[in-house]
């Protein structure tokens, strides 16, 4: 799973109140190149939550060169979105498990597919 | 009916129907391969994402990829979501661009609001009428789908599902469901007149409405037609020129595809270029 995909979703428990983000637990990760999309990361800048990702960026404990916040030239500035490309895309998460923030509903990561699947209510 | 019970969503839930033995045939049946790419290809031109802009996509019932990979030729990121673990094995061994996900549609979309620019969906909303297990109520699991996959779309944007309906009525709840979560919309059935190459879409657009694209019928040339959906309400790209991109079709194009194919994984049969690639073929034809 790329940390885009996570970025995005959210949880969708009964009773979850926004339920973002999924805490991961990661216990293998990967890196694997992807072709470099400027204008695609560009695009996507609003629709990130910056916060979120150095959040998980923090438990999966990846080392990063990205700042604290976004640069306020951050569309044009070469060196964050290449960055954030790398961050966002080319690293994946193999092994572990999601945790919905307001149940603590677990979802396991297996084989780089979470299986979000709830149980039946 | 014998028809009936050929319908795969009465033989076992999803889940169990796309077995190991199934989603294999989803990498060797070239027939199957075939219809997927068509159908893939249809839904991607009625959701009309901007062609020279990389979106972010969502395809229902991923399968084993083949529709991503559709998607990611265009240079658009997907995120697949299916219920199936043989399929989404398949798809994982093939080493698809796009994220997988284990996930039921009847639980509802789970993303953020304003996430994808575009939703494709290849025959999985027939299942979501199903009761495959004692908790399961058609009317709200479906309801449940279309509100969250609503919020999830960005405002304008589309989403097209190709599925097989059972009958009117079926046709009818999951239109109804939809429209009740907000979205503008509905039915377009191509070749509405032939019962072999009859094909149904539930076109839907998130908040702005307008007009539904036209249906594809017996006399089209598939030149032609296929560009004409949606251009008048395209207003992103009215005044934009096509970027570096071979026209649909043209000799370029197909050589552009061939040489895309040749890289990918995978057996594809890609035949020599030739004086006679991307030729027309006369009409008397």
């Amino acid at each position: 799973m790329k940390l885009l995909t996570h970025n995005m979703m959210a949880s969708h428990c009964k009773g979850a109140k926004g339920g973002y983000p999924l805490k991961v637990k990661c216990t293998e990760m990967t890196e694997e190149e992807v072709d470099f999309n400027g204008e695609f990361i560009a695009r996507m800048l609003p629709r990130i939550q910056f916060d979120a990702l150095r959040q998980t960026v923090g438990e999966i404990g990846l080392k990063t060169s990205l700042p604290g916040a976004v640069p306020d030239d951050a569309a044009t500035n070469e060196t964050f979105l290449k960055e954030l490309h790398h961050v966002l895309l080319e690293v994946q998460i193999v092994e572990g498990e999601l945790e919905c923030p307001d149940t603590g509903t677990k979802f396991p990561i297996k084989n780089g597919i979470p299986n979000m699947l709830l149980p039946e209510e | 009916n014998t028809n009936m019970s050929k319908r795969p969503e009465h033989a076992a839930p999803p889940e169990v129907f796309y077995n190991d033995e199934e989603a294999r045939k989803y990498t060797i049946n070239t027939r199957m391969i075939q219809i997927q790419y068509e159908l893939t290809r249809r839904c991607m031109e009625l959701i009309n994402l901007p062609k020279d802009q990389p979106c972010y996509v969502l395809d229902i019932g991923c399968g084993s990829g083949l529709s991503g990979q559709e998607l990611a030729e265009d240079g658009h990121i997907w995120v697949g979501t299916d219920i199936s673990p043989s399929m989404l094995e398949v798809a994982s061994e093939r080493e698809v661009e796009g994220d997988l996900m284990q996930h039921d549609m009847g639980h509802g979309v789970c993303f953020r609001p304003g996430t994808f620019d575009g939703v494709i969906s290849v025959s999985a909303l027939q299942w979501l009428c199903n009761a495959d297990k004692k908790s399961h109520v058609p009317a709200k699991r479906l309801a449940r789908f279309f509100t969250t996959l609503y919020s999830s779309m960005a405002r304008g944007a589309r989403a097209a599902f190709q599925f097989y309906p059972e009958t009117p009525a079926q046709m009818q709840l999951i239109t109804n469901y939809a429209m009740k979560a907000g979205f503008c919309g509905g039915i377009v059935t191509d070749y509405p007149n032939s019962t072999r190459a009859k094909k149904t879409f539930l076109c839907l657009i998130a908040g702005a409405g307008g007009a539904l694209p036209t249906p594809k019928t017996e006399g089209d040339s598939n030149l032609a037609q296929t560009e004409a959906a949606f251009t008048t309400m395209d207003r992103n790209n009215r005044h934009k020129k096509r970027g570096e991109k071979a026209s649909y079709k043209s000799r370029d194009w197909i050589q552009q595809k061939k040489e895309r194919r040749r890289k990918q994984i995978g057996n594809f049969d890609v035949r020599l270029d030739s004086k006679f690639t991307g030729r027309k073929r006369k009409p008397k034809f």
